[in-house]
């Protein structure tokens, strides 16, 4: 396309340049235009390069947590998550920098693939250690930088005490939304690998958290934004990919002597129960 | 917050914003409405007998432009200012038609390019985005190719018309613009594609003019003028 172009306007361009007053209203305003342009242009291109940073940091993050199924230090490796995020949060903190006083919505393109990306670190992180659904605002309270103070802030800051302004990140629902999908992959990941490392607590857990996610999706439907009804047939793959794990922990679990059987029993009855009508 | 909380505050926030979607898309049917009806008044300058009738066609233009300053003062008041872009996809199209129909007007007047601030003032808008709903920048020149394609056509129609000198003053003025546009780095978006549309209004002109002064009657038509 480029080359094809360049042929076409290479000879003309002498032809009118020649008789085109070089500083006419026309060519002044256009230069002014592209200024413009180009300062737009280059903002959203920094941003695209954070937020693949961005990306490449938080899925080093979930690889990196992924491994708590093999190592008996859980604690050790969500510390160490924790440090990591904070750098990934450091880019975010880029990126509220270049959005001060701008529309967050125009560049919004730029950077979504890096903020989903982080949601779905971030949330995994906290179901590992709570075992719930990290909430919008919980993100949104962590994404807030701390900036020496400067001339010509704008809109998304507030004045605080000490010369230094707070400056705000926020992470769209929709945003939170898409990521949190996502996350639903990690989770079917995560059931599988435990299955795999003998644990028969987990993958229960995960089936139910996994439901609540899916009825939650299902109840939002259509409303939402395109992408999240693509989505949602992954989800659903992952749900079932879960709950035939289940399934099979359940069915296995019958074949145990009878003495070990008990004992599983007590600890899972309560949550196998209502998967059975399910299955 | 249980996982159920969270996703109905979610869907609280979805429905919202459909609802000012919703809104939204009202008011923009009604502007596309207006933009259709001046552009139709402005189609019958293409028209033998339209050429004599540009200024008071124009002057046609311009009072239902004031209707369109009133719907875009009603669009302005269905979402928060600063989501500006957020809703962009709304108007963009609507925004760029009615962009094009300010420009054709002012040129059928002077036959000067629109600046971006006559275009938003045109408009009842703003140039600058934090003075509120304004004119994009990418819109503002999209609407001038659209203005580009439809003087090729109104260059050719006022050789059937038999007025010679218009084609050479759009051809003068096309050029102008296209090495204006020249100087911009456009990316691989929408507005690129457009400019590449440019180069064959460009030839299409310089046709026109070829076939006028290989005839002669362009000089015909200068010597006429001037007597």
């Amino acid at each position: 396309m480029n080359k094809r172009e360049g042929e076409g306007s290479s000879s003309k361009k002498a032809v009118s340049d020649a008789n085109v007053n070089v500083s006419s209203p026309i060519i002044a305003a256009f230069k002014v235009f592209q200024q413009e342009l180009d300062t737009k242009h280059d903002k959203y291109e920094r941003l695209v390069k954070i937020s693949r940073d961005i990306t490449i940091e938080s899925k080093r993050t979930i690889f990196l947590l992924h491994r708590v199924t093999s190592v008996p230090d859980v604690e050790g490796i969500l510390s160490e998550a924790d440090v990591k995020l904070d750098l990934v949060r450091q880019k975010i903190g880029l990126i509220a920098d270049e959005l001060r006083g701008e529309d967050i919505y125009q560049f919004h393109r730029a950077f979504t693939p890096g903020i989903q990306e982080y949601v779905e670190a971030v949330s995994f992180q906290h179901f590992i250690r709570h075992r719930s659904l990290i909430s919008l605002e919980e993100i949104n309270a962590r994404l807030v930088f701390m900036r020496a103070e400067k001339e010509n802030v704008k809109v998304p800051v507030e004045a605080a005490p000490g010369g230094t302004h707070v400056l705000t990140f926020q992470v769209t629902p929709s945003d939170y939304l898409l990521g949190v999908a996502d996350l639903t992959g990690e989770l079917m990941r995560l059931c599988i690998s435990s299955v795999g490392n003998g644990d028969i607590d987990t993958p229960f857990q995960l089936s139910q958290f996994l439901r609540q996610i899916h009825d939650g999706f299902s109840y939002i439907g259509n409303t939402g934004p395109y992408e999240v009804s693509k989505k949602l047939h992954t989800l659903r793959q992952s749900l079932g990919k879960v709950e035939d794990a289940c399934y099979t922990l359940r069915v296995r679990g019958s074949e145990i002597p009878k003495h070990m059987l008990a004992d599983v029993f007590t600890s899972r009855n309560t949550i196998m129960d209502p998967e059975e009508g399910v299955v | 917050m249980s996982v159920t909380e969270m996703f109905s505050y979610i869907q609280g926030f979805l429905s919202a914003d459909q609802d000012v979607r919703e809104d939204i898309r009202k008011v923009v049917q009604t502007l596309e409405q207006t933009a259709r009806e001046i552009l139709t008044v402005l189609q019958s300058v293409h028209q033998p007998t339209g050429f004599k009738e540009i200024p008071s066609k124009c002057t046609k233009a311009r009072e239902l432009f004031c209707t369109v300053r009133t719907q875009l003062s009603e669009l302005k008041t269905k979402f928060p200012v600063e989501q500006y872009y957020r809703f962009h996809e709304h108007w963009r199209f609507v925004l760029q038609r009615l962009t094009f129909l300010a420009a054709f007007v002012v040129y059928l007047e002077s036959e000067t390019l629109v600046t971006r601030e006559d275009a938003a003032q045109i408009l009842g808008i703003e140039v600058v985005r934090e003075k509120g709903f304004h004119l994009d920048i990418e819109d503002y020149l999209a609407g001038i190719l659209i203005m580009a394609s439809e003087l090729s056509r109104l260059a050719v129609n006022s050789v059937t018309a038999g007025d010679y000198t218009r084609p050479i003053r759009i051809s003068n003025f096309i050029n102008e613009l296209d090495s204006g546009f020249r100087l911009l780095n456009l990316k691989n978006d929408p507005l690129r594609k457009r400019y590449d549309g440019l180069k064959y209004d460009v030839k299409k002109i310089e046709e026109v003019v070829y076939d006028l002064s290989i005839r002669g009657l362009a000089k015909e038509a200068e010597t006429e003028a001037n007597k």
